[in-house]
């Protein structure tokens, strides 16, 4: 530590964290439950109503159509998932900051629309246009980044403009056709729809995630209980550990009962770890939480602000474009319609429905893992069940309403708790 | 308009000044809001800069932490002349803020808050365990009554985050510490530990800028006192020279009103030394 100029400590004090008597102590298992019971109290909700409510679409659906939740349906639904799923995580971004960009849909047609021309009408390798495709959306993001930060005109305005322009943008791209087909034999469509994790693969993948998350919780502990820092104790994590095999354990043999974990959806849910590890762990991550909270004091802490913004808004616009070229892969076609209304609104609500708060510096990125799960088996069991579209959008917003009452109630009970 | 100084023979005096200001001004549109305005601060030495409302205290403090860029005048940090551009220059230059609004981060908790911007771990990898262990230490050095640092700093007191925010102007190992308005919110006890707070500062030779309203505060604790009005340097006093009299008319700027003339009639001539028409 840098400091020399400060008087020894005292390392001889008890745990830093015991000083304070009237801090509520929590130790051990039971410990664990009496602090999750007082931060639901107080309206820390976190993502315990999302998770609830996918026990309760998956109740209700079943009621209606026992074939709703079999093997077969399950997977369906985490490949429908991921396209949306990846445009979601890059919403959850700019939300984080407090800004909003209104036109991933538009941004991930056009990145579909450019990699099908180029890889379809021009013969260009795969990759050539995988990269054009996702490119052209961290370009687009970035030129958003630069309108805000440097003109100052509102992310609302900037990606409304977006919204329109690439669309546009979109139609000239596609030109005459209207319509491109992916072959259903390219390795793009193949990962999305026909590669999956083998059971034998499924098992050890299980736990290897579940050891290295043992693994990494106890040199945590470790690491804190020689800094005389308090620690989460070793029966949790083991405990935790062990819920996490049994419930990856058994979705993961439920899947391969049908075809298991598609390639795609471990490519999002990968992404989904990742970038929770970036936000949480990184300089860049906090620095995000902090513009979101406080940009004012975000800038004067040295934070470069036009940085953490231009760099959120050229990662939303590279997601974007990433989740088009999974609709290309999924759908294995491109069509002027592709990225319109549906996938803008859903992405958008994926994020808010997972618990990220619109006004900045509040969720995670699991946020979007379980927001777009919620609206893809609504969408699934509306389906099933043979309901007109025009039932499946009133039903998603009156569920985009509830989940944002559920979070403004909560944060009453926040600020009334002093939970922020 | 009269300066005056009175201000030989104080030990930090011998020393070089850690943070030098020539001849500062500052315009906003047609507002002259600083003008040719001198300020200097010492290595162990607690400054306090004292005006009434609009006397340029705030703009003074904004151009020494970087967030406006004077338009004339010069700034020397340890004798070197500067051009501080932005808040994160000031800070590497070792001048810490804490700012009347504190500029917390709500949303983040405690550890977060303390270290924003100067981040402990390798490369872009946070070191949780460092900060949160260096945290604990910052707070116990300024006897801060914090239950927890990983609360965020939205549930806490006003004093809790004054605390809070003293405590991460020392994160840097600064060599300046300004204080703006740190005790305007606080409580009785609050105040004295801040005060408190800005003495162990002094005892850590640090150059300490204190900008307060309260005139007990500085009385109590400032080695030296500068008066702005108007954006110009009205006078600058020794604190143990000093009456509140005095002080309330450099302020004022009403050297002539009821309060001044009755101690002057108090005070016999002789000992009003140094008192030189600039």
């Amino acid at each position: 530590m840098s400091t020399t100029r400060t008087a020894p400590t005292d390392e001889t004090a008890a745990r830093a964290d015991l000083i304070d008597e009237r801090l509520a102590q929590d130790t051990g298992l039971r410990g664990a439950a009496d602090a999750f019971r007082r931060r639901v109290r107080d309206g820390d909700l976190g993502l315990l109503p999302v998770v609830v409510g996918l026990f309760v679409i998956g109740l209700v659906f079943y009621l209606q159509d026992v074939t709703y939740l079999s093997s077969s349906n399950l997977v369906n639904i985490t490949l429908n998932a991921v396209p949306y799923g990846i445009i979601a995580v890059g919403v959850v971004l700019v939300l984080l900051l407090g800004e909003i960009d209104l036109s991933v849909g538009s941004i991930s047609g056009l990145a579909g629309s450019i990699t099908a021309v180029l890889v379809v009408q021009q013969g260009q390798p795969l990759v050539l246009g995988l990269l054009a495709g996702a490119g052209t959306g961290a370009v687009i993001g970035i030129a958003y980044g630069l309108i805000f930060t440097k003109i100052g005109v509102p992310s609302f305005v900037i990606t409304l403009a977006g919204l329109l322009g690439f669309v546009g943008l979109q139609y000239v791209v596609l030109g005459d056709t209207g319509t491109i087909n992916l072959p259903r034999t390219s390795p793009l469509a193949q990962f999305a729809r026909e590669d999956f994790l083998s059971p034998a693969v499924s098992y050890v993948a299980v736990v290897v995630v579940v050891v290295a998350y043992a693994l990494v919780s106890i040199i945590g502990i470790r690491r804190r209980t020689a800094a005389g820092l308090p620690a989460q104790s070793l029966t949790l994590v083991l405990g935790k550990s062990a819920i996490m095999l049994a419930g990856l354990g058994f979705l993961t043999y439920y899947l391969n009962i049908d075809r298991g974990w598609g390639f795609a959806v471990v490519f999002f849910v990968a992404l989904v770890v990742v970038l929770d590890l970036v936000l949480r762990k990184t300089t860049w991550g906090r620095h995000l939480y902090a513009v979101g909270g406080n940009v004012e004091a975000a800038r004067r802490s040295g934070i470069n602000v036009n940085w953490i913004y231009i760099s959120a808004f050229s990662l939303t616009g590279l997601l974007a474009a990433t989740g088009g070229l999974m609709f290309l892969a999924r759908l294995t076609s491109v069509s002027q319609a592709s990225g319109s209304n549906d996938v803008n609104l859903t992405a958008i609500a994926a994020a808010v429905i997972g618990g990220v708060s619109l006004f900045g510096g509040r969720g995670s990125a699991y946020s979007a893992l379980l927001g777009v799960l919620v609206l893809t088996a609504i969408n699934s069991g509306l389906n099933r069940i043979g309901v007109d579209s025009s039932v499946r959008y009133i039903v998603t917003g009156a569920v985009l309403l509830l989940a944002v009452s559920i979070d403004a109630i909560a944060r009453r009970a926040r600020a009334s708790s002093g939970r922020g | 308009m009269s300066v005056a100084t009175h201000e030989s023979g104080s030990p930090a005096q011998t020393t070089e000044p850690v943070l030098e200001l020539t001849g500062i001004g500052k315009h906003f549109g047609a507002v002259q809001a600083l003008a040719g305005v001198d300020f200097r601060v010492h290595p162990g030495e607690v400054v306090a800069l004292v005006g009434d409302n609009g006397a340029g205290k705030s703009t003074l403090v904004k151009i020494m932490s970087g967030v406006y860029q004077a338009d004339s005048g010069r700034m020397r940090v340890e004798g070197r002349e500067v051009h501080v551009h932005s808040p994160s220059a000031a800070q590497s230059l070792g001048i810490a803020t804490v700012f009347q609004d504190l500029a917390l981060c709500d949303n983040l908790d405690v550890v977060g808050n303390l270290f924003l911007g100067s981040e402990l771990g390798s490369n872009a990898w946070m070191d949780e365990v460092a900060m949160e262990k260096e945290s604990w230490r910052l707070l116990r050095e300024l006897g801060a009554k914090i239950p927890t640092v990983r609360i965020p700093v939205a549930s806490l007191s006003g004093g809790q985050r004054q605390t809070v925010a003293i405590a991460r102007s020392l994160v840097g190992s600064p060599k300046v510490v300004m204080l703006d308005e740190p005790t305007a919110a606080l409580g009785v006890a609050q105040t004295a530990e801040v005060l408190n707070l800005v003495e162990r500062l002094r005892e850590q030779n640090l150059g300490v800028v204190l900008i307060s309203h309260n005139m007990a505060d500085v009385q109590a604790v400032a080695d030296r006192i500068v008066v702005l009005r108007l954006g110009r340097n009205e006078a600058e006093f020794r604190t143990v020279d000093v009456t509140t009299e005095q002080l309330v008319a450099a302020i004022t700027g009403a050297s002539d009103n009821v309060v001044a003339e009755r101690h002057a009639r108090r005070v016999p001539p002789a000992t009003e030394t140094g008192e030189v028409e600039a």
